[in-house]
């Protein structure tokens, strides 16, 4: 039987990441078509309950990617929401959730290779640790 | 002991007939034995039920998101007057409205602990100087203090009130030497399998009554994530991937905010080791943003605030990506 792909769920911020997203697609650059892409406002949208819920609804990795720091539209929101990530990664971790299931990037609008470099590397990292083990049965909503 | 249960009788005493305050938050003999239960007085008759042993384990910081815009005094440990600094850091409510007793604490007495230790029911209980009696109906025990604290008292820094408007009794020295975080670092080093089936397991007792929220002081929002219907973050059954969510995220939330007493752990009928979570949350805390919840009046809560120079290592920057260089 063929390995299940990998789902990546992708968080990309409107102003850098999503950009960089569609400057990767308009310059025909491949990339896994694992990811599927969330547009937020900005990486501060994220509430660490939605990579938790992600997971929980069986989604392999996830990705959040914001603008790089000191370049956010809203000046300040991604250095609040890298503390937050700082947080949430390593409890994720700590209560065995392997650590490159939840992955942060910064990407901005000009970097379409990077973001492609980034999926190919989660998706890669991701491929590499099999489909997420459930604690429970899932619920769908 | 006896002594700082005069004195706590006479300030309140005092408080109320000098109506600095409308209310005074304490603890009173439990009908339980092993236990000491929260107790709202408004009238200086009634102080003599005001009572201080080393079962007065609940945290009322708790009750005073409660009865905020009241005059109030509130019987504080060290934990619970920590609880009372970030919840005027937090705006939930007014330092000049608190009244704070402060008594130097030297840690409160694992009831559980003991009612394992013995066989059958424990009618009777009392405390003279570092020794717990007990009496059942066919057996008495008596049994150290100090080897029967809650595991949150072992490893408690600041026994003393952080802040206190009366202090009764002496100060005790901080206790800084401590490897508070010993457990949590012990566990890190377990395999991720391991670590992934003690956190399943150990949830998987959960009965989702939400005693841990209600006993907790910083779970003061009026409308719970759990709670909510739309969005519905969590499925209400016990489902070990929900508990697992609802854990996960209780202990996120109070990133900066817990002081770990351990009143959730107490709380917890089915006792879930819950404080394995929170403290592993501040040691991150504490590791990131060299942050302790509760010590500083000014400072503001971590989540909130940030610097540029925050450590950013977990984080793809694309600096050490052979890719293009970024657009500037």
């Amino acid at each position: 039987m063929k390995e299940r792909e990998p789902k990546i769920l992708a968080f990309l911020c409107n102003w850098c990441s999503y950009a960089g997203a569609d400057l990767a697609g308009v310059s025909r650059i491949q990339y896994p078509p694992n990811v599927r892409v969330i547009r937020v406002p900005c990486s501060s949208r994220i509430n660490p309950f939605f990579i938790v819920k992600a997971l929980q609804q069986g989604i392999d990795g996830v990705l959040v990617a914001g603008c790089h720091p000191g370049d956010c539209h809203y000046i300040s929101g991604n250095y609040v929401a890298r503390r937050k990530f700082a947080i949430i990664k390593s409890f994720l971790e700590y209560i065995g959730i392997e650590k490159d299931r939840v992955q942060f990037a910064w990407i901005s609008a000009a970097e379409g290779l990077r973001f492609a470099e980034v999926i190919k590397e989660v998706t890669e990292k991701v491929r590499g640790l099999g489909p997420i083990r459930k604690w429970g049965k899932i619920r769908r909503v | 002991m006896q002594d700082v249960q005069r004195k706590i009788r006479e300030e309140a005493k005092k408080l109320l007939a000098a109506r600095s305050v409308d209310l005074i938050i304490g603890f009173e003999e439990a009908s339980l034995p092993l236990r000491a239960s929260p107790v709202f007085i408004h009238n200086e008759d009634d102080v003599e039920a005001l009572v201080w042993n080393c079962f007065c384990e609940n945290n009322l910081a708790t009750y005073l998101t409660k009865v905020a815009g009241r005059k109030v005094a509130v019987v504080a440990k060290g934990c619970d007057s920590r609880s009372i600094v970030a919840l005027i850091v937090e705006g939930q409510i007014k330092r000049e409205e608190i009244i704070v007793i402060g008594i130097p604490c030297q840690g409160m007495v694992d009831r559980r602990k003991i009612e394992k230790e013995v066989q059958g029911e424990i009618l009777e209980a009392g405390e003279k100087n570092d020794e717990v009696s007990v009496r059942g109906d066919d057996f008495e025990g008596v049994f150290k203090k100090e080897d029967y604290l809650y595991p949150s008292c072992r490893t408690c820094e600041y026994h003393s009130p952080v802040i206190s408007d009366i202090l009764i009794g002496e100060k005790i020295k901080e206790n800084t030497e401590l490897d508070e975080y010993a457990e949590t670092i012990e566990y890190e080093k377990k395999s991720i399998n391991e670590r992934r089936e003690y956190f399943g397991r150990e949830m998987g007792k959960c009965i989702r009554c939400y005693a841990c929220r209600q006993a907790c002081p910083m779970c003061y929002c009026e409308e719970c994530f759990v709670d909510n219907s739309y969005p519905k973050w969590i499925e209400k059954g016990l489902d070990l991937s929900d508990l697992a969510a609802w854990h996960i995220m209780r202990a996120y939330h109070q990133a900066g905010r817990c002081v770990d007493c351990g009143s959730c752990e107490r709380a917890c009928p089915m006792e879930v080791n819950l404080r394995f979570l929170t403290r592993k949350i501040n040691k991150e805390v504490k590791d990131y943003f060299d942050f302790e919840t509760g010590l500083d009046i000014k400072a503001p809560p971590p989540l909130t605030t940030f610097s540029p120079d925050d450590r950013q290592d977990f984080i793809h920057s694309g600096e050490e990506s052979t890719g293009e260089s970024r657009g500037d």
